[in-house]
């Protein structure tokens, strides 16, 4: 693990590292067979500035009425030492929580180096644990190894101590009509949720403690209705738990990639640059283009080659795995005469094609 | 998605244009739909910021809050969208059919024709659910008092969402869903999402094939997105400075007119595309059984219509019966739309021949006047061979209707090695024992069968609202409208 860190380094070249966030951890459980976005994500790379050098930059582009709702329902919830979200958590789930006390571990002493964040955290949290002190801890910084490379996560939540049980609440500002929220934002919530619990409870275990005192409900505070009043749910991430360990430990380890590739190579900014980014494999989904700031490169560059894989996972899949646009067409036109593996593939392509061009030539 | 629709998006990329994934057009199209292409306030659930709606390309109305946070702009907004909304649907109707008295010797009437509301995308249709959700529980008097026509815009728009969700039917679409449904892009359904990509695709301007314009497409300041949502950049840079010299000017109409402008800058683009597709689609021959749906929904419309001064706001969730009864409905209509999209469409058709729920070929042999003489009765029982190329997937003994026709039923006898399929042919030829003229297929002629029905899945009975089981929390209390519901913040 500490041999791969110089190499980390230089592919980064020279810049200091990028904290994981809920976006490239969404991206790590949504395409964990992508090479390219592991190895970025591992090393810190600012995937944001080398997408905007490649001439590809990422649509992820916030409007400022967004940006300042959130900010604004945030502070609401979190005002007075999070007096509403206590109401919520006693008057709404019947929570009895006991006296209170917050602590914001954003910046520490005025100091916001990482290390010295995570070190604070890990106090409290075994503190919390070994004698039930403090109720709310906002912004704490958690580790979590990914891919045998410790990643800093820097959620946006709160953990809430309650009888020697910790939960993670999160608080996002889309709202929650008649008790439905737009389920891709809960599914976020839900896999970003998943990953905090998960770190939170590596923690847990490295203080010595039963990771099963990390809940695995946690609460998600949105405004309800069309007003700005807070509304708390339990969500049950354990599905997105089980997925979550499985693909990690799934990961294809990032020091077997690096060996593949070349000892001098950089990500630093740069005429290389392109040439750098193509030596690591990617592996495109539309789907990337949600939570990956290299998707509109990967994406042309799929294209290029005339993959399936950028027309949707489905088509693919339908396509029995054949990887290009221009094998699909030769085996059902019949010029391309097909391995053992694909002879079943290639039958289902053939009489798919002999059937539209018969159903369309009955209407010419 | 299926291995044909898959091959259908191969060839668009290969062809650089969109390939047809119908033969007919499998939705219904008014000769004047009302076009609306909503825009909401970026962050919030239901905060609109603008609609460009009408009937006629040539003039949209543009309805603008100036302010999207104030609530009074908001109620203002929704009172004047009612106005042309509520004129649409009362100007929509046609004449009124009367038809045969109802079992119970009821009056039943039809109206000639039904509003048709287009949006660009899902999107859209979820926004306008949310503004029905939000403005039809409010009070007309009282403290936070709205106009009369707002929550009876509310209603309208949730049921037409309502209708939305409905297979087959055409009162309320979605222009990308309809295209979809017809077209394969060479791009991804995430792509597809775009309208200006998505008809870029379909019908690219002279000189640009599918991929150029689909590329140019997704610059949003050549084509700003199709709504709800706004392009952030738009927001940031031009939107908000707007809206801000609207509130420093104190309601000044110059500012107003800047934000009225800047709007229209960014809905215009899709207004037109949105009339483009609609020209696509009807340039399409409609298919058989469209005509058929449309009269459902015009039932629907009318029986709303009809009932609208004696009910309620529709509830915000379902009482359990009414919950599944919808679900059963659904089904239903999907399970009938599956089929008459088939039987009007031999390339839908093609779908089921690949999955090898139906099968097509030439008759080989036929043996039109063979009588099975083993009952009481002769029956006529015409035997048939099929050679078919397709994967069969049926088993002897299944039961199978012809494609062109299909009232033509009949019954697999035997299925060799070599596709050939026997088939015994058992109703749909006359009433006497010899077969009609020209409803037996002769040797030599092109058939198509499938094992698809229309109607196999028979309505189901449900429990009144009272005798609601214990299992579903037994039945529930009355709705009474409360001032809690027209008192709910809209901020």
């Amino acid at each position: 693990m500490t041999d791969t860190a110089p190499d980390l380094d230089r592919l980064r070249g020279g810049a200091p590292p990028r904290n994981h966030d809920a976006r490239t951890i969404a991206a790590l459980t949504s395409n964990p067979g992508c090479a390219r976005r592991g190895v970025m994500d591992a090393a810190g790379v600012d995937k944001d500035a080398v997408a905007r050098e490649l001439g590809f930059p990422a649509p992820f582009g916030q409007s400022q009425f967004a940006i300042t709702r959130g900010n604004a329902f945030e502070a609401q919830v979190k005002a007075d030492g999070c007096a509403e979200l206590l109401t919520l958590l006693r008057e709404r789930l019947g929570l009895d929580v006991p006296e209170v006390a917050y602590d914001d571990l954003e910046v520490v002493a005025g100091n916001e180096g990482r290390e010295l964040r995570h070190s604070r955290t890990r106090r409290l949290v075994a503190r919390a644990l070994e004698n039930g002190e403090g109720t709310l801890f906002d912004h704490p910084l958690l580790r979590l190894e990914i891919a045998g490379h410790p990643a800093y996560l820097e959620p946006d939540v709160i953990a809430f101590q309650l009888a020697g049980r910790l939960h993670v609440i999160e608080v996002k500002s889309f709202a929650v009509v008649d008790g439905q929220a737009e389920p891709e934002q809960v599914a976020a919530a839900a896999r970003q949720s998943a990953v905090y619990v998960l770190a939170l409870r590596r923690l847990v275990a490295e203080l010595g403690h039963d990771p099963a005192r990390v809940s695995h409900d946690v609460f998600l505070v949105c405004p309800e209705n069309f007003s700005n009043r807070p509304t708390a749910t339990p969500l049950d991430v354990r599905p997105q738990l089980a997925v979550l360990e499985r693909q990690l430990a799934r990961l294809t380890r990032i020091d077997d990639i690096l060996a593949e590739l070349p000892g001098d190579l950089t990500f630093d900014l740069g005429e290389s640059l392109a040439a750098s980014v193509r030596a690591v494999d990617a592996r495109y989904a539309p789907e990337c283009m949600s939570g990956c700031e290299m998707a509109l490169f990967c994406r042309d560059e799929a294209r290029a080659c005339g993959a399936t894989g950028a027309l949707g996972r489905s088509v693919r899949d339908d396509l029995g795995g054949v990887d290009t646009v221009g094998t699909a067409l030769g085996l059902a036109d019949g010029s391309l005469h097909p391995s053992d593996d694909l002879a079943e593939t290639a039958d289902q392509l053939r009489a798919a094609a002999r059937l539209r061009a018969e159903a369309l030539q009955g209407v010419a | 998605m299926s291995a044909l629709s898959s091959l259908a998006r191969l060839q668009a990329v290969a062809a650089g244009i969109a390939q047809p994934l119908a033969t007919v057009r499998h939705c219904h199209v008014s000769d004047a739909p009302l076009v609306l292409v909503p825009l909401k306030l970026a962050g919030e659930a239901a905060a609109p910021l603008a609609v460009m709606l009408g009937s006629d390309p040539g003039d949209p109305s543009l309805l603008v809050v100036p302010q999207p946070r104030n609530r009074d702009l908001r109620f203002a907004f929704a009172a004047s969208l009612a106005k042309l909304v509520l004129n649409h649907i009362e100007t929509s109707r046609g004449a009124v059919e009367e038809l045969p008295p109802g079992k119970e010797g009821e009056e039943r009437i039809r109206y000639g024709d039904a509003p048709q509301l287009l949006v660009p995308n899902r999107g859209g249709v979820a926004f306008l659910r949310m503004m029905g959700r939000s403005t039809r529980f409010r009070s007309t008097e009282g403290p936070y008092a709205v106009e009369p026509a707002v929550p009876v815009l509310g209603r309208w728009l949730t049921w037409f969402a309502d209708r939305h969700d409905h297979p087959g039917s055409s009162l309320m679409g979605a222009v990308t869903e309809l295209l979809r449904l017809h077209w394969a892009t060479g791009q991804s359904s995430l792509e597809d999402g775009n309208l200006a990509a998505l008809t870029g695709w379909i019908d690219p301007p002279a000189g640009l094939d599918g991929p150029a314009a689909a590329a140019r497409a997704e610059d949003p300041v050549v084509w700003p997105p199709a709504g709800p949502t706004t392009d952030p950049t738009f927001d940031n840079e031009v939107l908000a400075p707007a809206i801000a010299g609207y509130d420093r000017s104190g309601g000044d109409s110059r500012a107003g007119e800047r934000l009225h402008a800047a709007i229209a800058g960014q809905l215009t683009p899709t207004w037109d595309l949105m009339w483009r597709a609609v020209g696509l689609l009807r340039a399409l021959p409609e298919g058989a059984s469209v005509p058929r749906r449309w009269e459902r929904d015009r039932d629907a419309f009318t029986y709303y219509h009809q009932t609208f001064g004696e009910a309620y706001p529709q509830a915000r969730r379902d009482p359990p019966v009414r919950a599944a009864r919808r679900l059963h409905d659904l089904e239903r209509a999907q399970d009938a739309y599956d089929a008459q999209r088939a039987f009007d469409d031999p390339l839908v058709m093609a779908e089921h021949r690949l999955s090898g729920q139906a099968f097509g070929g030439t008759v080989t042999e036929c043996d039109p006047a063979r009588l099975d003489e083993t009952g009481k009765r002769p029956k006529l029982r015409p035997l048939l061979r099929v050679a078919t190329r397709d994967p069969v997937r049926l088993d002897a003994g299944a039961t199978v209707c012809s494609a062109d026709r299909p009232a033509l039923k009949g019954r697999i006898v035997e299925l060799d090695d070599d596709g050939g399929v026997v088939l015994e042919l058992t109703g749909g030829m006359g009433r006497k024992l010899v077969p009609e003229a020209g409803v037996v297929p002769e040797v030599g002629d092109r058939v198509c069968f499938t094992s698809l029905t229309e109607g196999s899945f028979g309505a189901a009975k449900f429990p009144d609202r009272e005798d609601t089981p214990w299992t579903h929390g037994g039945p529930p209390g009355e709705y009474v409208p409360t001032d809690e519901d027209a008192e709910e913040d809209w901020s």
